[in-house]
């Protein structure tokens, strides 16, 4: 029962990161759109931004293990 | 005309490996079952019951165990079915020093008497057996052993050495002329290292941290490339552990705050907002210090134990189904994994790389 309460928790976090990185992804679509000679700039900045989302979820996703302890 | 050739025969070598990956991981797996299996059998041959239990010879497969104890680290570095490596153990026991190989454990089914005590591995942790059999958590140990994360962490080592050694030589042999080699394939790395990550985000000043930088960047590199490899001498989960990106964010840490200047700490310690806000302020500041390279430690601990937890799991599907038939579609799904990881692992090196550099430019911003 812990185990899939843990699972819950892993699959809410992932609901978070997905719509961060959903909404950054696709603004520095838009973006390049936009202005493609900046492309290689909105990238970069793209990167930091969905490793600092994935950051956050990553925490989640490790309270979620450490949480699966079966006793 | 023989670069022509050189670069068939690594791509043929590429290709020869990626296959060997492949049997590999089902050579592996399918071990796992019968190992598994002994270890339970022999649990019930000690626990001593019979009839009932000795029954159902078919244990059942537990995924997550299974997956546990390839993610973590071990005295043994497993090689193939029942082929292990041994590795030394390193114990600091308040009698002295004891050193001994961990074949004397016989993969945890045997006690070894050493010098001062008697020791037990239980769940891949040393531990001392007193004198009336059972485990006395009393006698405090310091485990030193050079375990299986720390034997892959030397050959990461020892491989970065070659490389970097043979390319730096080959600058110092052919000044002015152009990359040659190993170099030409190094070259660009460190040149995208200094002129994408450093320059930018640290500005003029740097040419001082391109060597914390470079090494940050090729170490977790080079680890999370070896980790990939499912044989030996890959397979460790090195930079998926806690402890080492614990080291390394503290690398970070102290780099960063070493080098912070006067507007860095003006900026923590008395911040332009109204005065009454500063027992606010200033504890959020200073926790700020400390949350930006733990959020380096658990971003790279936690992406590569999730890709590996992640291949270990679909290569777990068929056992969970036991049939054969669902193989291809779990090989399939590691493969693609296992691409998705060789960007990962890249990224991850960028990351930890990058955000340092921002953290570094942060403190070491002059304001005009």
């Amino acid at each position: 029962m812990v185990g899939s309460i843990a699972a819950i928790g892993a699959g809410l976090a992932v609901i978070g990161a997905g719509i961060g990185i959903g909404q950054v992804g696709g603004k520095a679509m838009e973006g390049i759109a936009r202005q493609p000679e900046a492309a290689s700039k909105i990238q970069t900045a793209m990167i930091i931004a969905a490793a600092l989302i994935e950051g956050a979820a990553l925490f989640g996703v490790v309270v979620a293990l450490l949480g699966n302890n079966p006793q | 005309m023989s670069k022509v050739k050189r670069l068939t025969i690594v791509f043929t070598l590429l290709i020869a490996f990626l296959s060997i990956k492949i049997d590999t991981f089902a050579q592996v797996d399918s071990a796992v079952v019968p190992v598994d299996s002994v270890v339970a059998e022999s649990a019930h041959a000690a626990s001593g019951e019979h009839g009932a239990e000795a029954e159902h010879g078919k244990e059942k497969f537990e995924p997550t165990k299974v997956i546990m104890e390839h993610i973590a680290d071990s005295h043994m570095w497993h090689l193939w079915g029942h082929i292990s490596l041994p590795l030394p153990v390193i114990l600091y026991t308040p009698a002295g020093l004891e050193v001994f190989s961990s074949a004397h454990f016989h993969h945890g089914e045997e006690d070894y008497k050493g010098t001062y005590n008697t020791y037990r591995l239980v769940e891949d942790h040393v531990k001392v057996v007193g004198a009336n059999g059972q485990i006395d958590e009393t006698v405090s140990v310091l485990d030193f052993s050079i375990t299986k994360n720390v034997a892959a962490m030397f050959v990461a080592i020892l491989i970065i050495l070659i490389v970097f050694i043979s390319v730096a030589g080959a600058y110092k042999k052919r000044v002015g002329k152009a990359p040659k080699g190993l170099q030409s394939l190094i070259e660009p790395i460190i040149v995208f290292v200094r002129d994408d990550i450093a320059k930018p985000n640290i500005g003029h000043k740097y040419n001082k941290f391109m060597p914390y930088l470079l090494t940050v960047f090729f170490f977790i590199w080079f680890n999370n490339l070896l980790g990939l490899i499912p044989i030996f001498p890959g397979g460790a989960n090195v930079t998926g552990n806690i402890a080492l990106t614990f080291v390394m964010a503290l690398g970070t840490l102290i780099i960063v705050n070493i080098n912070g200047n006067k507007y860095y700490w003006k900026h923590i310690l008395l911040p332009d907002v109204p005065w009454w806000l500063y027992p606010i302020m200033i504890p959020v500041e200073l926790i700020g210090i400390i949350s930006k390279p733990f959020a380096l430690m658990i971003r790279l601990f936690a992406n590569i134990t999730a890709g590996h937890i992640i291949v270990l799991s679909l290569i777990s599907l068929i056992f969970i189904f036991q049939t054969a038939w669902i193989s291809p579609v779990s090989v399939a799904f590691v493969v693609f994994m296992d691409v998705l990881e060789l960007l990962v692992a890249f990224l991850q090196a960028f990351i930890f790389t990058l955000l340092t550099a921002l953290f570094i430019g942060m403190a070491v911003e002059e304001h005009h």
